[in-house]
């Protein structure tokens, strides 16, 4: 079904998910906190959406078409620091200020605060949010019959808390064909596999029972997330893409282990990582 | 006595219609309440412009929150204790924290809801929102002022919640009245004691002070609209002048206006305030007549508990 002809530039978006992922790491180092696991799983979509699929405006404002800009939801907050090196790669900001992050007095603040920093549409870091947001900006959309779009990232430990649901049963219900809510299904949260903290069990048929359109993703290959973007963008139904990812992908050690949620590599861990990376 | 009372919902749903026609920017949300808060009569003017979230308040404010985002003026409207309470952390993480222009206007606060019960009767609700940075705080105490509170509301940029009583109320202000967000006022000028209200206790708190009055005690009356932001220079003054202040408010005495004023006062001219109101208590059920009585708000009440207080 999706053969749209792709010429992802794979090579390239190999190269970027690579600076990224070295930028992630080294942002959190540098913060002495943060989330690298859930931003390491996450970063292949996010740099896909953001250079290939997206229709967005880092200059702002400024561009008179801003207005017909897509709109985008980091619902799952904690993984800020792959947010922000996307963005800074994209050029909202210089890559310099990504060392900021965390800190004092910096525009990067720990969780997306939109009253900070241009480009985030909305301040996340609370989970379990962002899809009732998105469901009103679809509306707001409509109703400014506007032809946006409404991408909204979740996590899947994030579909744990009810208020996901409600705001699924909403989209359905507004037939919300301008949202693609995609969700990072690294099977893992802070303590630790979903299945065993709580079960979410079939993401897919779940969603399907609530009236949207669904697709199941390898989350690390750049073909797929970019096909099911593309093919989220023409639903006659809120779309949802269920990404399969690892948990740390791309550092051997944080790999599908909880333990990396939420915590940052000391020196030699990111040495080690680094260097990982550029094998 | 019997008064011509007005129902201030009735008055809130129709103040949504009027501001809907000069401007299109006004949506409006409901969680399947939309009779009890009177929406539905936007609903039935402007059903494009209105959306039932269904029994699902934290879908409804954080939807808001995102209509606000492409922007849309939502007013939000369900029973108090569902607003403020079931979707709190939607308001404050998601409303407040990105300073979304979302008016929550809620009804059925404070034990005049009635019947229903102490589940249904929100009496924390003030403190619940005074606490969210970026948060204005309206409570209005009739017809006039509710309707000028919600024309404020949608000009204004940023949160703001009303508290829209659940009871009919007498009209208390002329079309004269102008509400003003940083401004008290003054009902009636007293120099031995200073009563502090607003919503629905207002008009048994004036009836208290001409009370009072027979019996020779000069009570200042302020209505205080707007808890937040609170318009500190007028009840200091007034302070100066009796040495002796009363809150009185259908909320509990912990967080609510009389917190508020005990605040102010404690920082700007200390002197003794009496907080009344519910005290560390659920409610019950019965009518608001009872009930009003019951927690010793009404102004027969009022004028035993505060010609006490002056003795």
């Amino acid at each position: 079904m999706i053969n749209k002809k792709f010429e992802p530039e794979t090579e390239t978006l190999k190269e970027v998910s690579k600076k990224l992922r070295k930028e992630i790491l080294t942002m959190i180092y540098n913060a002495k906190s943060g989330h690298p696991g859930g931003s390491l799983s996450c970063v292949d979509i996010l740099n896909v959406l953001y250079t290939k699929c997206m229709k967005h405006y880092p200059e702002g404002e400024i561009n008179p078409d801003y207005e017909n800009r897509d709109r985008f939801i980091l619902s799952k907050g904690h993984a800020s620091a792959a947010l922000y090196a996307v963005m800074a790669h994209c050029g909202y900001f210089d890559e310099k200020e990504l060392m900021t992050f965390r800190k004092f007095g910096s525009r990067l603040q720990g969780h997306p605060a939109s009253g900070k920093l241009k480009g985030i549409e909305v301040s996340t870091g609370s989970l379990g949010q962002g899809l009732s947001i998105a469901c009103g900006m679809a509306l707001g959309l409509r109703l400014n019959k506007l032809q946006s779009r409404v991408f909204v990232f979740m996590g899947d430990g994030e579909l744990e808390e009810g208020s996901v649901w409600e705001a699924a049963m909403n989209a359905a219900h507004n037939k919300l064909n301008n949202i693609t809510a995609i969700v990072d299904r690294n099977k893992l949260q802070i303590d630790g596999s979903t299945e065993n903290v709580k079960s979410i069990g079939d993401v897919n048929a779940k969603f399907k029972a609530f009236g949207w359109n669904t697709i199941e993703i390898d989350g690390h290959d750049f073909k797929q997330i970019y096909d099911a973007i593309e093919f989220s963008k023409k639903s006659d139904k809120p779309f949802v893409i269920i990404a399969d990812t690892i948990k740390g992908k791309g550092v051997s050690f944080m790999e599908n282990n909880p333990a990396w949620h939420g915590k940052a590599p000391g020196k030699i861990e990111l040495q080690k990582a680094l260097e990982e990376l550029d094998r | 006595m019997t008064r011509e009372c007005k129902s201030v919902r009735s008055v809130y749903g129709k103040t949504l219609v009027e501001l809907g026609a000069s401007n299109k920017q006004i949506v409006v949300l409901d969680a399947d309440l939309s009779c009890s808060t009177q929406t539905q009569q936007f609903a039935k003017v402007y059903p494009e412009r209105f959306f039932n979230a269904g029994i699902a308040e934290q879908d409804l404010m954080t939807t808001a929150a995102g209509l606000a985002c492409t922007g849309k003026i939502p007013f939000v409207s369900t029973f108090a204790m569902f607003a403020t309470g079931r979707a709190w952390e939607q308001i404050r993480n998601t409303i407040c924290y990105s300073n979304l222009n979302v008016k929550i206007a809620a009804t059925h606060a404070g034990v005049t809801v009635g019947e229903d019960g102490a589940s249904h009767q929100a009496l924390e609700d003030i403190s619940l929102m005074r606490s969210i940075p970026n948060m204005i705080v309206i409570v209005p105490a009739d017809a006039v002022e509710t309707e000028q509170a919600v024309k404020f509301a949608a000009i204004h940029k940023g949160p703001v919640y009303i508290r829209i009583a659940r009871t009919s109320l007498p009209d208390i202000f002329d079309s004269t009245y102008k509400f003003n967000l940083n401004k008290a006022v003054i009902m009636q000028e007293g120099t031995d004691i200073t009563l502090i209200t607003n919503g629905e206790t207002l008009v048994e708190t004036l009836d208290c002070a001409k009370i009072l009055l027979t019996q020779g005690i000069s009570a200042e009356v302020i209505n205080v609209p707007v808890v937040k932001p609170l318009d500190i220079q007028t009840i200091a003054e007034s302070a100066k002048k009796t040495n002796r202040v009363v809150t009185i408010e259908n909320h509990s005495i912990i967080g609510g206006l009389g917190s508020a004023v005990c605040e102010a006062l404690s920082e700007n001219y200390p002197v003794k305030v009496t907080r009344l109101g519910t005290n560390d208590e659920f409610g019950q059920s019965g009518n608001a007549k009872e009930l009003l009585a019951f927690y010793e708000l009404n102004s027969e009440k009022l004028t035993k508990k505060i010609a006490g207080l002056i003795k």
